[in-house]
């Protein structure tokens, strides 16, 4: 395989497709949103439980690439006991790694296994891919809060 | 080669070739595999020297200068209109419209027959299977009229239901809007069948024939459609041009589409009399270089024959078909007997956009998404699809590589 090529579907990004986490939905979510990207019509729901300010249990369904559905499932795998604001500053620091801002040799300590998707910035057109479940959890974070019935 | 045996019989696919140079590229390594033609066809080298000619040696505004060159180039842009009239057969010059391609010219009718004809309560009947260009301009001007669009649907295989259709007709129908071969699907709609049925009831049918006519021979008398809608990029010529073609009796009592110079005869603050047709609908100054390229990729097609290369594209799809379907887990969408030569697919567990990626590093240019045919997506349940096109200078090789680029992908998700 072409290395340009094998940077952007790395064994994980492969891995998370074929298996993806939090693959469900969450009943009790009290934040959710669904993104959609026009141009290649992939659609993602996610679901939130934030107690206190903390994440404290996230998950996605849908249908997309390769590149989102690992991206999907590698952002619930990080943000699961972040607070809301980390949550926000991690989805920067992201974008900006996914975007070639972060310049040739970034520090990737606070992305963990995000910096997977360092590949990404040599593909323009998948950036959006790479993106949208991100873009998701952030419009519902900033949704108003559901109530959850509990009967 | 078993490959070389079309490629001779019915024209030498490698002379052809020869005629792009775009082909000679090499894309990530790799050279060219150009299977992306449903979306723009490449251009011949007598088309991209056209434009350098005219810019160089013809270049004047048309039917407004007494000088030299103005003339010419008015003869040349006018010798495009009779080139394109003679290629669909049309009765008159009068009867071709130079736009910016397919969408602009079912914008025209959509503004211009539809706002004249359309009342509340009245339908427009298109398919499943239309492109955004030929479902949003009725929508727009629907909600405005309050009227309503009617939807022919399609089988699995993806053929329109006539009987449907012939339920749909009725009173209320004011215009058929049409897409002659579909640009998802491969399918070659039973045109002749839908007009002959509207005509029964005075309704007037447009074509989108954006896929249509760069492979097979269209004849608007003998089809007998009111319009007919096309792109000179998909037919080897640029981009930015593009032909409506409408029965001249209809195109004079159509209002005019824009205003402006070139499209009226006399003008007052008072009052505006118009140009006659074709002209009062080419207002401005219009793309005189690319529609002289057009004609010159009319020669070309001509040269070659579109009777010779429907034959060599179609013995293209039925290679194709046989190869792709040998690969366990493919699945082609859109399985009509009357196909033109373009293929949709799916591959079990990988995303269309997945598989575009992968094959451009093989060199092969294929689309992947919802080709402007959302509507279509639903239907079939996919949000996307892979598709492959075919052209006149593609080759069996070609889908050789294809099919090997597929089973890579498949390797690699497995
Ligand atoms: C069937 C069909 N109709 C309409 C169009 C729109 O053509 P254009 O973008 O050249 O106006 C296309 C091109 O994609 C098409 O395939």
């Amino acid at each position: 395989m072409d290395s340009e090529l094998r940077d952007l579907y790395q064994q994980v990004i492969l891995d998370h497709n074929k298996s993806p986490r939090n693959y469900k939905k969450l009943e009790n979510a009290n934040f959710e949103a669904e993104g959609y990207n026009p141009l290649c019509g992939d659609r993602i729901d996610i679901f939130l439980v934030v107690e206190n300010d903390i994440v404290k249990d996230i998950s996605f369904q849908g249908s997309g690439c390769a590149i989102s559905k690992a991206s999907a499932s590698l952002m619930t795998h990080m943000l699961k006991g972040k607070t809301k604001k980390e949550a926000e500053e991690l989805f920067v620091k992201f974008h900006d790694l996914i975007t070639g801002k972060l310049g040739d040799n970034p520090s990737l300590d606070e992305l963990g296994k995000l910096a997977v998707f360092a590949g990404v910035k040599e593909f323009p057109a998948r950036v959006k891919c790479a993106s949208l479940a991100w873009h998701t959890m952030h419009s519902a974070l900033n949704k108003e809060e559901k109530i959850i019935s509990t009967e | 080669m078993k490959s070389g045996i079309i490629n001779k019989t019915i024209y030498d696919v490698d002379k052809i070739r020869k005629d792009f140079p775009i082909l000679e590229s090499m894309i990530h390594g790799k050279p060219l595999c150009y299977l992306d033609n449903a979306a723009t066809t490449q251009k011949p080298k007598s088309v991209i020297d056209s434009d350098v000619n005219y810019y160089t040696h013809l270049n004047a505004n048309i039917h407004r200068g007494v000088h030299f060159l103005s003339e010419a180039a008015t003869k040349a842009y006018e010798d495009a209109r009779t080139k394109i009239q003679k290629f669909i057969n049309a009765s008159s010059e009068k009867e071709i419209i130079f736009t910016k391609g397919t969408t602009e010219s079912i914008n025209l009718v959509a503004q211009t027959l539809g706002r004249s004809i359309l009342k509340e309560g009245d339908e427009i009947i298109i398919s499943t299977m239309e492109h955004h260009s030929n479902i949003v301009p009725w929508q727009l001007i629907a909600s405005e009229k309050k009227a309503k669009i009617k939807v022919i649907p399609i089988t699995d295989n993806g053929d329109l239901i006539l009987d449907e259709y012939k339920k749909l007709l009725s009173q209320r129908t004011k215009i058929v809007s049409i897409v002659y071969v579909s640009n998802s699907l491969g399918t070659i709609n039973d045109v002749e069948t839908i007009i002959s049925l509207a005509h029964e009831q005075n309704v007037p049918v447009l074509l989108d024939a954006a896929q249509a006519v760069n492979h097979l021979p269209v004849d608007v008398q003998k089809l007998d459609c009111d319009f007919l809608a096309f792109s000179g990029h998909k037919l080897y010529g640029p981009t930015g041009i593009g032909v409506l073609y409408g029965k001249s009796h209809y195109l004079e009592l159509m209002p005019p589409y824009q205003g402006g110079g070139d499209m009226i005869s006399k003008v007052t603050f008072k009052e505006t009399t118009f140009n006659t047709i074709p002209y009062k609908f080419e207002a401005g100054t219009s793309n005189i270089a690319g529609t002289i390229g057009l004609g010159v990729a009319m020669d070309y097609v001509n040269a070659i024959g579109i009777d010779n290369i429907a034959a060599y594209e179609h013995e293209l799809l039925e290679y194709a078909t046989e190869e792709l379907l040998k690969i366990s887990g493919l699945r082609i969408i859109g399985q009509s007997d009357h196909k033109c030569s373009l293929i949709s697919f799916i591959l079990n567990n990988i995303h269309p956009h997945d598989v575009g990626t992968f094959l451009d590093f093989e060199g092969i240019a294929i689309r992947t998404g919802h080709h402007c045919t959302q509507p279509l997506m639903d239907r079939f349940g996919v949000p996307a699809t892979s598709r492959a096109s075919f052209s006149l200078y593609n080759t069996k090789q070609e889908v050789d590589i294809l099919a090997a680029g597929i089973k890579k992908v498949i390797e690699v998700f497995k």
